[in-house]
């Protein structure tokens, strides 16, 4: 039944599970959610990832049925659920909160998806605890949930609405309401569990590691739409816009002209640069056209010395040196007065050359390093 | 050296200070005349003014304590005491009942219902306050009287060929009991309800329980200590109401209210009055003892953390 969950087998689209149509979410006079349309597969975990207002909570609640779309269908497991109602649709969901039911205890609580479905109070005992075992919280059967912590809380809406067997789980922020420390523990617990039991999830999320670190596929949103859709290495190594380039990760961004364009190489002129940006692929946008080049942090290196070739590199002083454990975070003033921020290893500092504060540097990246964006 | 004892610290603290005031408040205008009518309670009835006998008297250098229990001994001898009672009490629990069936609907649906308009439906709620009890009790005799408003209506529709006899019956004390109290039963409930968390519904709704299961098994039972607030709020002062019963009630209406004023005004009879109104609060001592047991408990399940 478990099936190999790594990355590299979703790269095929033949197990649709869930498909989002044209989904539209109009408040009164605000469109929250502008046409999006998704597919998950079966056993994937998908990331929604946004900021707050980027529609990413109404496109869940309009998948748990809490909001009703305004246009656009909803299809889990080839059946079009987009006007049933909550208590009818196959899906459970782990509120941000939680809203564990206060009154009642931990068994309770998850028993209580179960008792609306009639399910026999033998099996209900049997399939609550099987729950509460998974999530490691079967010794706190008889508590209330103001008696436990945070993190227990959280196991346990997690055992709620696992014990349904829902065909697709919702995870509404997961980790927002842990304590910082917890969260990457919590998180590598939480893929575990989903792993083991085998459930097609879909999370939002305002957090990009939480995103990396859990899912296997990432839509970016922003503004009611989703802007790009891959795996955390796509996303981050090939992001489509500036706004995901900025969103996921660090960069750097440059704005110029393409001087030279050809099938296996383009070279982009910028007011930042006095050397040329070389890129080692061809781009689909004609020659003059003004383009964004985005080159991440720890793909440029800063040197005292001068680099030999004619493109890729720029010259500057170092305005500010951070010891970040892992790296080093160096931010360097270019002649243009651009800021650019570069990630070196931490080593970097202990040899004798390494860069200081008010430095003259060279920075450097190699042909490959450049993402060259439309918008 | 002498030891300067420190004076300032016999000065109670502001704390004190601040819940002093309430309970001198209390004391003075709740317990002081409370122990009054205890010891009138005990006297005996007697020509004069006061018409009952002093408790204590200072005669041939003896001071003297004179006990009467005749009041508590007519209370208990007397047929007509304890079904009055039981009749203050049996109202008061049907009156209660009509309050939480009428009242939890109207509470709920003004929680549930647009923040824009909910505070004008609390104040149509409130409203009736802005003129007198009495005159809106008069009102009621109004509508309910043989010839009065409602049964004119129904004749004149042909519903009925005789009036309907609702004054002077317990059914109109009834109506006019529902009537003044709901307000108190919906404000206490209706701040329950509003406080509630929408997403526990979700939650609910999103495990698989259709609206009305969803209520029973999550919204009513987080709203029982408004319920109990409401509720309390009606009984207590119902089970000695006086005006309504008084001024709608028929003959046999028998209130605790009714025989407090017979006993007080008719017969002069000081230590008989003092003597039922002891027994019924001790009666409502215990509802209220009750009351505050649930709140304390409810307070304290939500602090434990």
């Amino acid at each position: 039944m478990q099936e190999n969950r790594s990355a590299s087998s979703w790269s095929g689209v033949e197990d649709e599970f869930v498909r989002v149509d044209n989904l539209v979410k109009i408040f009164d006079d605000t469109v929250a959610v502008k046409s999006v349309s998704l597919s998950v597969r079966r056993h994937e975990i998908f990331a929604l990832l946004g900021s707050s207002g980027s529609g990413k909570s109404t496109l869940l609640r309009m998948l748990a049925g809490f909001e009703e779309a305004t246009s656009g269908r909803i299809y889990l497991d080839n059946e079009d659920i987009t006007d049933l109602p909550p208590y009818r649709r196959p899906i459970n969901m782990m509120f941000q909160s939680y809203a564990l039911f206060p009154h009642m205890t931990v068994e309770a609580n998850v028993a209580y998806g179960l008792k609306q479905e009639g399910v026999a109070r033998n099996e209900i005992h049997e399939r609550v605890f099987e729950a509460l075992d998974l999530v490691q919280m079967a010794g706190y059967s008889r508590r209330k949930p103001n008696q436990l912590s945070g993190g227990q809380q959280q196991r346990v809406a997690l055992a709620r609405s696992l014990v349904k067997r829902p065909k697709l789980l919702l995870l509404d922020e997961p980790m927002s309401a842990l304590d910082k420390q917890i969260r990457t523990k919590t998180q590598l617990e939480l893929i575990k569990i989903l792993d083991q039991v085998g459930v097609t999830c879909i999370m939002v999320t305002h957090d990009q590691e939480e995103a990396m670190t859990m899912a296997h596929r990432i839509a970016v949103m922003t503004e009611g739409r989703i802007i790009q859709c891959g795996t955390p290495y796509d996303v981050y190594a090939f992001p489509a816009t500036r706004f995901v380039a900025g969103f996921i990760g660090s960069t750097n961004l440059f704005t110029g002209t393409i001087t030279v364009d050809e099938s296996d190489h383009v070279e982009i002129e910028t007011e930042d640069l006095s050397r040329p940006l070389f890129v080692n692929h061809g781009v689909s946008e004609p020659l003059g056209m003004e383009v964004h080049v985005s080159i991440r942090p720890e793909l440029i290196s800063v040197s005292h010395v001068q680099p030999a070739y004619e493109r890729n590199w720029g010259h500057g002083l170092v305005s500010h040196v951070a010891w970040m454990g892992s790296y080093v975070r160096y931010q360097v003033r270019l002649d243009s007065g651009k800021v650019i921020e570069c990630h070196m290893p931490s080593q970097t500092l202990a040899q004798a050359d390494a860069p200081e504060i008010d430095d003259e540097v060279y920075v450097s990246w190699s042909d490959d390093s450049a993402t060259v964006l439309p918008s | 050296m002498m030891k300067v004892l420190d004076w300032r610290r016999f000065i109670p603290s502001g704390r004190t200070w601040v819940i002093a005031l309430p309970f001198a408040w209390l004391c003075l205008f709740l317990f002081v005349p409370f122990l009054l009518v205890f010891k009138i309670s005990f006297a005996d009835l007697q020509f004069g003014i006061p018409p009952y006998t002093p408790l204590a008297e200072i005669k041939d250098e003896s001071l003297s304590l004179t006990l009467h229990l005749r009041g508590y001994a007519l209370l208990f001898s007397d047929n007509l005491y304890l079904a009055t009672y039981l009749s203050s009490v049996k109202m008061a629990a049907i009156t209660t009942l009509f309050c939480i069936l009428i009242g939890y609907p109207m509470a709920y649906y003004i929680a549930r219902s647009d923040p824009a308009i909910r505070n004008y439906m609390l104040l149509a709620v409130i409203l009736p306050f802005w003129t007198s009890l009495l005159l809106r009790v008069y009102a009621w005799v109004g509508l309910l009287r043989n010839d009065g408003i409602i049964n004119s209506f129904l004749l004149w529709l042909g519903v009925i060929d005789a009036p309907l006899e609702i004054y002077r019956t317990d059914l109109a004390v009834y109506i006019g009991l529902v009537y003044a109290y709901l307000p108190f039963f919906i404000l206490p409930l209706y701040a329950n309800l509003v406080k509630l968390d929408t997403r526990l519904l979700e939650a609910a709704s999103d495990l698989g329980a259709r609206p009305i299961s969803a209520f029973f098994s999550v919204t009513l039972p987080l709203s029982l200590p408004g319920v109990m607030a409401g509720s309390m709020l009606v009984f207590i002062p119902t089970v000695g109401e006086y005006v309504i019963p008084e001024m709608l009630g028929g003959a046999n209406t028998l209130m605790m209210g009714r025989i407090m004023w017979t006993e007080f005004f008719n017969n002069s009879d000081w230590p008989m009055a003092a003597a039922v109104t002891c027994v019924m609060v001790l009666l409502l001592i215990v509802p209220l003892v009750l009351f505050q047991y649930s709140q304390v408990r409810h307070l304290q399940s939500q602090k434990e953390v």
